[in-house]
């Protein structure tokens, strides 16, 4: 009984990749030259580098966003870990690790700090320097050197919100509509939300292992 | 057949893999990492497509960035639901 809707699910997936192969072989040129109207007003961004002109600049929105998304995510996934009474660094670490997790994480930080002023005119920018980041306190955190956050402490959460918060004030300070800066102060607004950016979502991508943690040793 | 649309192409087959293996019958982990190869597979094709013509699109660029850190999140948000869900199991 049970190899039918198999075979059934098996042949839906070949037509549904035949069916989508011959569409984007298909697929005409886009009508609007995008590359084009992009290098175009390059110069007005503020920025050098055109993808993050188009993240912080012409389609800023999407960032804002997606900033709004992940601090739902985290609100998640701290709903639904578990509280428990002790969240102490384990006793029993790797001497090794913990030396090795010290000298890297301050790399890890200056690191990610080249990244966020490299974004301005090559890849870089506020989402790669915030991996970095959360890379750095994720290594801290299996190194037994940070404790998980069961409830995270109101600087934490301060913090979590802190880039949020500063991409709207600088969206709300915009003349005319949202998210229109003034050409010839793009570049430090730019850079201002994602020094913002970096940090929080720096904290909320470690705080969405360190929240899944605590959760883990509650079982 | 350029590059980019090469890179397309196995968007699309990332893309029938991760579904496939979200629908078939399994553990809720192989859904979640499906659901991510899935999400891969529609990056490339976005990006891949983007460049079939040679040169490099911008846009796409931004918004397929934008989109993996959302999958990240969506990711963990999924685990720690599955997690609650086994402890709640036992």
């Amino acid at each position: 009984m049970k190899a039918l809707p198999r075979l059934a699910i098996l042949l839906f997936l070949l037509a549904l990749a035949a069916a989508l192969v011959r569409a984007v072989l298909d697929l005409p040129p886009p009508a609007v030259d995008l590359p084009a109207a992009v290098a175009a007003n390059l110069g007005k961004s503020g920025v050098e580098h055109p993808v993050t002109a188009v993240l912080l600049n012409f389609r800023g929105y999407d960032t804002l966003l997606e900033v709004a998304v992940l601090l739902i995510a985290l609100l998640g996934v701290v709903a639904v870990a578990r509280p428990t009474p002790q969240h102490q660094a384990k006793d029993d670490a790797n001497p090794v690790l913990q030396t090795l997790a010290r000298l890297l994480a301050p790399l890890l930080v200056l690191a990610a700090g080249y990244l966020l002023w490299a974004g301005g005119h090559r890849p870089g920018g506020a989402f790669q320097a915030a991996a970095l980041l959360a890379g750095a306190v994720v290594l801290l955190r299996l190194a037994g050197l940070l404790p998980a956050w069961p409830r995270p402490h109101w600087v934490l959460r301060l913090g979590v919100v802190l880039g949020l918060f500063v991409f709207l004030g600088v969206a709300a300070l915009g003349q005319g509509a949202l998210l229109t800066y003034p050409p010839e102060l793009a570049g430090a607004l730019i850079l201002l939300i994602e020094a913002g950016l970096t940090l929080s979502l720096g904290l909320i991508l470690a705080g969405l292992f360190l929240a899944f943690a605590a959760h883990r040793e509650a079982s | 057949m350029t590059p980019g649309l090469l890179y397309a192409l196995a968007g699309v087959a990332l893309f029938v893999l991760g579904l496939g293996a979200m629908l078939l019958p399994g553990p809720v982990l192989r859904r979640i990492l499906g659901f991510n190869v899935m999400g891969s597979g529609a990056f490339l094709v976005l990006v891949g497509l983007a460049q079939r013509a040679g040169g490099v699109d911008p846009v796409p660029q931004a918004m397929v960035l934008t989109g993996i850190v959302v999958a990240l999140a969506a990711t963990a948000l999924a685990l720690a639901l599955a997690r609650r869900q086994e402890q709640a199991d036992d």
